[in-house]
């Protein structure tokens, strides 16, 4: 295991061959602005404070680690929930947001952009634009906007503008591409707030590192309830956010197993699915080396996910290090399994996960019986599943 | 002496700037841009990119981004765009070069890539999201395959970086005009004498602007202060407006000429 190694590749962002800065020359100057002043700022003991004041006070922190009894005795062993799904505004996605808005203050820009895909990224985002009185563009695919019209109403509600991406097809990736291209001719007075483990260096390790605390309250927690580590991690990755964000504290202790969760959609041979580990191949897209789905000429295909925060073509690349070195383990699981998940978990313990959390929650299941009854599981519940309700309501009448 | 630069200083000697012409491969066909390819050599273009259309392109604006799509929806392949700089290169000898995103080149194979361009006979490649710090196998290859290289150099690039581009330079120095991406505008930057001066200083290639370049008196007053002009959105956007007319060849024809000032 080359573990170590991993610090001095992070200095040049890179995570083995995977990361890097493959962006058009006009992107590196700010990248290189916003590289330094990132690091200035985490080694800052003021941000540190301000960081912890807004995360405690303004986002709930710290989420409790719960024991799911039910669903452990179904299980057949100890299973925690990580509740994230608790955080101010449903999700994970805050506690990025909340760190790179303070960033953005702290290099005195005033206005944020972000993208965003199912739109909780973009409530997150218009949410801490209105936390911190800071002008907010939030882009979005058409298609994504046609699907969730009730975030693009909270988004504008918080104050947030949002715009219409009509390029590609519409979704996720067309709007990260608008979100650049907005960023390079606005450099001067814009941040962008990018909401996943990808895009080009600083990115993949700044988010990673908002979103560590995750891992470092449930270390702790776990400790204190169990006096020992937990024996398997699980969470669902999409560009992987939640799931660095559990995983990077417990990195060094290699006795906890580590797995990821992508979506395999209507199933890995269909073609619709987001798992680029599982079914994609390396490549560079949003500026990192990582592993993409694309075809053979290097055209970057369509993910597809029941899941809209896991329907993304690629994937962070520290992820991508993981996997190879073998410290994480990544598999997949369809929208049939994880749409059981989704029901199972509100039915054994009056949780409703977001459907993208439900993969985790999937994955955990198809472990029932096989587990000692001694393991311990930590299951990231990234979101909770009200948004996804109305959806799912609709995608069970047509079952039936 | 690679063409590009033999190209950059035949103009030089003959007292003009070189009017470097942009076009998306297989807009509206691969066909077209063969015959497109010849008009515009024969229309005053100096050297002419042909971009291979990607998917998501960073630093493409609207027009170019939408011509990408056009193309990739007519079927436009990396194989393809290859084929037609052949059957270019029977027809004309303007040096031509590939402008792409890194993406379409990884997965071709470097080598393969490389290769297969210097056997159609392209004299020079800028990949668009390879920053210098990112460029060196492909460098290394592209030199073992007599392909000039093509590096970016925008007006917030500091001294070093500039540096670290025209030490990997052997085509010409693409100095971007300003902040964003490409796409017509109505007036230059004031700035931009400063932008190139700062280039002069740490190099003799030739140094051509490009990005929001799209009038005859643009062209112009860039070749007072570069050794050459790039035109892409202008020409790519006549392209798409007159596509499906009779009259494609000819208004082209027309524009670029306008252009070159012949």
């Amino acid at each position: 295991m080359e573990i170590k190694q991993t610090t001095v590749l992070h200095s040049r962002g890179r995570f083995g061959q995977y990361g890097g800065q493959y962006v058009p020359e006009t992107l590196m100057a700010v990248l290189e602005e916003l590289e330094q002043a990132y690091e200035e700022a985490w080694a800052d003991e003021k941000f540190q404070r301000q960081l912890d004041y807004y995360l405690r006070e303004y986002a709930g922190r710290p989420t409790p680690l719960y024991l799911a009894e039910r669903l452990s005795e179904v299980c057949g062993a100890r299973i925690y929930l990580k509740r994230e799904d608790l955080c101010h505004t449903g999700a994970h996605k805050i506690n990025n947001c909340l760190g790179q808005a303070l960033l953005a203050q702290r290099m005195g820009k005033p206005r944020l952009i972000a993208e965003t895909g199912a739109g909780q990224h973009g409530v997150a985002a218009a949410t801490v634009g209105a936390l911190f009185g800071m002008e907010t563009v939030v882009y979005m695919g058409v298609e994504d906007i046609r699907r969730q019209s009730l975030n693009c109403f909270c988004m504008e509600l918080l104050g947030t503008e949002v715009r219409p991406v009509e390029s590609g097809r519409g979704t996720l990736k067309d709007a990260l591409n608008e979100a650049i291209r907005d960023w390079m001719a606005n450099v001067e007075n814009t941040y962008y707030l990018l909401g996943s483990v990808c895009g080009p260096h600083p990115y993949p390790t700044m988010v990673r590192d908002f979103q560590s605390v995750i891992g470092t309250e449930a270390r702790q927690q776990c400790l204190e309830k169990e006096g020992r580590l937990p024996d398997k991690l699980v969470a669902c990755v999409g560009g992987g956010s939640n799931a660095i964000g559990l995983f990077h504290s417990f990195i060094e202790d290699e006795q906890v197993e580590l797995i990821g969760v992508e979506a395999a959609g209507k199933g890995l041979n269909t073609g619709e699915h987001g798992a680029s580990l599982a079914a994609g191949s390396f490549g560079v897209l949003h500026g990192s080396a990582s592993y993409i789905l694309q075809d053979e000429d290097g055209q970057i295909s369509e993910a597809y996910s029941v899941a809209a925060g896991l329907d993304y073509p690629g994937v962070g690349p520290e992820h991508a290090y993981l996997r190879d070195i073998g410290r994480a383990h990544y598999t997949a699981v369809t929208d049939t399994q994880a749409l059981k998940a989704f029901q199972r978990l509100s039915q054994l313990e009056g949780i409703i996960p977001a459907l993208e959390s439900a993969h985790a929650v999937a994955y955990v299941l198809q472990m029932a019986g096989s587990l000692d009854q001694d393991t311990i599981v930590i299951i990231n519940l990234s979101g909770r599943g009200d948004k996804d309700a109305q959806e799912v309501s609709e995608l069970l009448r047509t079952d039936a | 002496m690679n063409s590009i630069r033999q190209t950059f200083a035949q103009a030089n000697q003959q007292g003009r700037g070189t009017l470097v012409i942009y076009i998306t491969a297989g807009d509206p066909s691969l066909d077209q841009t063969v015959r497109l390819v010849d008009i515009l050599s024969r229309a005053g273009a100096d050297i002419v990119e042909l971009g291979i259309p990607y998917s998501d392109p960073l630093a493409d604006g609207p027009t170019i981004q939408a011509a990408s799509q056009r193309a990739l929806a007519a079927g436009c392949t990396v194989r393809g765009v290859l084929d037609c700089v052949g059957e270019i290169k029977q027809r004309t000898e303007v040096p031509l070069v590939i402008m792409t995103c890194f993406n379409p080149i990884l997965q071709f194979g470097m080598e393969s890539f490389a290769g297969a361009c210097q056997q159609a006979g392209v004299a020079g490649v800028l990949v668009s999201d390879l920053p210098p710090v990112e460029s060196g196998e492909w460098v290394n290859i592209a030199a073992a395959h007599s392909l000039a290289t093509i590096f970016l150099v925008a007006p917030t690039t500091p001294p070093e970086r500039i540096r670290q581009a025209t030490d990997r330079t052997t085509g010409f120095v693409y100095a971007i005009s300003r902040p964003g991406v490409t796409g017509a505008r109505d007036r230059l930057p004031a700035d931009l004498h400063q932008s190139v001066q700062r280039i002069r200083e740490v190099t003799d290639l030739p140094i051509a602007v490009g990005f929001g370049i799209s009038t005859p008196q643009q062209v112009a007053a860039v070749c007072e202060i570069a050794d050459g002009a790039v035109v892409g959105s202008a020409v790519v956007d006549l392209i798409a407006r007159i596509a499906d007319t009779n009259s494609l060849y000819s208004q082209v024809e027309r524009f670029v000429a306008e252009l070159s000032g012949r």
